[in-house]
């Protein structure tokens, strides 16, 4: 993707921390975070996540796995920004995430999750360009720059062809391409995935998956994506982080943290891991009998 | 790809500005009392020449004194409606929200009923009585969509039907309350009751207050109008509009207060006109698209030319007696809304 002028950061938004408290290597910054949801400030929380730790580098796939309730979606808004954490911080580039202007959050982050159903009918290349929206002024039309980084959003995915269509008329794959679309019209730092395999039938759920990891290396996206699909985490992921009742239980290149015991006891049923010749893992059910 | 531009949007409010300066032409024209097309013309082009002496007298009472301020007021009252239709519709993801449905109007109506009561014990200079009853609508307003929104979350989301639900109760709340002080109260300068349920033009507001809801147009509309981008986003959900760079605390919270303000004002000088705030927008998304920097714009000349065609019908159809401006945008909004409504059922 041809690259274009990021446009700078403010001035009031300086990094935290002196220049060699992180490793420059490092985009992410996750650290020592934790949250807790309850359902009034006087009452004991209904749920918390405990303190998470890790870090990823620019071109860097992270999944985050677990059973359902775990605290994966939590740590993809603590991470996002649009939850402050209770303790901890997490940095990108040096800022902390949650701190930073609307604006700018949006030029760094992006976020693909489940969309909330559109009211009136909008076209793909509309929405793709929804995604320049944080790079805008007030009530300013787009530029030819802002097209032209739309359409080769489009193209990245492979869905030019679906531009002139409606949003509710292509189907949930196609969807969902043009969806990562508007995030890499952002032309983010970091592109977050909230279960982006949902709803998709498992050659369009590999083909997400081989975007994802091209994108990653050509764009040099830092990339976290939350799923259920072990196998995907397991053959794209550089690192997994697997989560149990609020508590990140270990994270770390996916051979390390797929062992069959500690998958068995977080999933709670009897499954086989095998490693591949790449040195990937592959989690599967073992035959009924 | 054919993004909005410029010169796009200048062109539809052209076309939209000649619909309504002829709708304003056949509105003059119109009524109990005939007037040549030609005559017309001639003093209208002599107004704008400042050569009003010249005018003959019979035509200038009625065109210039009764007609065109009753006209000029109903461009600003549907104007503003439909602004504050189409920007509820965005705020609250509904797009069967309008000033009055969700019972806006009435509380409006409520809050200007209160203000006439208690203006003659306050002793204020003229002026200031004059922005009381505005006030006094803009609080209604304010109050009721607050009210509105809490009773319609469930589990803390906006939900579609409870939040309709919610605002035609309330709506029938605050009817059954002007009801009351329209029967306890006697004589004074208050308005009838269809005034206050249906929506009237036939009594123009002081000058003052004309000048108050001019302003106040272009105060709230442009307002809201800064905001238009932000709102495509919002429609599309708020988490969304959120990562995608939108404040949406303070986008909401400006919009809800400049809408509140566009019903209050034009509540406070013509009455609870029904159904141009839901109708309107929803045209123009037909004819324009759903883009509110495009949408706000051909929103305010719809409303506007909307309320104009439906007073001129009310003080035509029946001539020489009248009838309320807000009975034939009903007649025409009902049918939609339920045409609407079903479409979306299916």
């Amino acid at each position: 993707m041809t690259s274009y002028a990021r446009s700078s950061a403010s001035p009031r938004s300086r990094p935290i921390g002196d220049a060699g408290d992180f490793n420059s290597d490092v985009r992410l910054s996750v650290e020592q975070v934790s949250y807790a949801y309850s359902a009034n400030p006087t009452q004991a929380p209904l749920f918390t996540l405990e303190a998470t730790s890790f870090q990823a580098r620019a071109g860097e796939i992270v999944a985050i796995v677990g059973p359902n309730a775990c605290g994966k979606s939590t740590l993809l808004k603590l991470i996002a920004g649009a939850l402050e954490p209770l303790s901890g911080r997490v940095l990108l580039n040096g800022f902390l995430t949650h701190a930073l202007p609307h604006r700018t959050r949006g030029q760094r982050i992006a976020m693909v999750q489940q969309e909330s159903p559109l009211l009136f009918p909008s076209r793909a290349w509309e929405f793709v360009l929804q995604g320049r929206h944080p790079y805008g002024r007030t009530l300013r039309f787009e530029t030819e720059e802002d097209v032209l980084i739309a359409r080769n959003a489009l193209a990245q995915v492979g869905a030019e062809h679906l531009s002139d269509r409606l949003m509710d008329q292509i189907s949930g794959g196609e969807k969902q391409r043009v969806i990562l679309a508007r995030a890499l019209a952002q032309q983010p730092l970091l592109l977050l995935l909230d279960e982006p395999t949902l709803h998709l039938d498992i050659g369009a759920q590999v083909d997400l998956l081989e975007t994802l990891r091209r994108l990653a290396s050509a764009n040099r996206y830092t990339v976290v994506v939350v799923t259920h699909e072990l196998n995907l985490a397991g053959q794209y992921a550089d690192q997994v982080a697997l989560f149990q009742k609020g508590k990140c239980l270990r994270v770390g290149p996916p051979a390390s943290v797929f062992q069959r015991e500690l998958l068995e006891q977080v999933f709670q049923t009897p499954l086989t891991v095998e490693l591949g010749s790449s040195g990937r893992p592959r989690v599967n059910m073992p035959p009924a009998k | 790809m054919r993004p909005l531009t410029l010169s796009r949007l200048l062109t539809h409010c052209a076309i939209l500005s000649a619909v309504l300066f002829v709708v304003v032409v056949i509105a003059l024209k119109l009524g109990a009392v005939p007037v040549s097309l030609y005559g017309l013309g001639h003093d209208l082009l002599r107004v704008l020449f400042r050569q009003t002496s010249q005018l003959s007298s019979e035509y200038q009472l009625i065109i210039f004194d009764i007609r065109l301020p009753r006209i000029l007021l109903g461009i600003f009252v549907g104007a503003s409606l439909s602004v504050a239709g189409a920007s509820f519709q965005a705020l609250l993801r509904n797009p069967l929200a309008d000033p009055y449905v969700l019972g806006v109007s009435s509380g409006a109506a409520v809050g200007a009923i209160v203000a006439l009561i208690v203006e003659p014990h306050l002793a204020l200079a003229p002026a200031v009585a004059a922005l009381l009853t505005p006030v006094g609508a803009f609080l209604g307003a304010a109050l009721t969509v607050t009210a509105v929104y809490f009773l319609g979350l469930r589990e803390g989301q906006i939900d579609s039907g409870t939040l309709l639900l919610a605002g035609i109760i309330t709506a029938s709340f605050l009817q059954a309350i002007i009801m009351f002080f329209m029967s306890t109260l006697t004589g004074g300068n208050y308005r009838g009751m269809a005034f206050w349920m249906m929506g009237e033009l036939s009594t123009p507001p002081q000058h003052i207050v004309s000048l108050i809801l001019r302003f106040g147009f272009f105060l709230a509309a442009g307002t809201i109008y800064t905001t238009a981008s932000d709102l495509n986003l919002l429609l599309a959900g708020e988490k969304e509009a959120m990562h995608l760079g939108v404040d949406v605390r303070r986008v909401r919270l400006v919009v809800y207060i400049a809408a509140s303000l566009l019903t209050g004002l034009a509540v406070s000088v013509s009455g609870a006109i029904g159904y141009v705030g839901l109708l309107v927008p929803h045209v123009m998304r037909l004819l324009f698209g759903s883009d509110h920097r495009i949408l706000l714009p051909t929103a305010a000349f719809g409303g506007a030319i909307a309320v104009v065609v439906a007073d001129t019908l009310a003080r035509t159809v029946v001539s020489p007696a009248e009838l309320p401006v807000g009975a034939m945008t009903a007649i025409a909004g009902a049918p939609l809304f339920l045409y609407l409504m079903r479409r979306r059922l299916t």
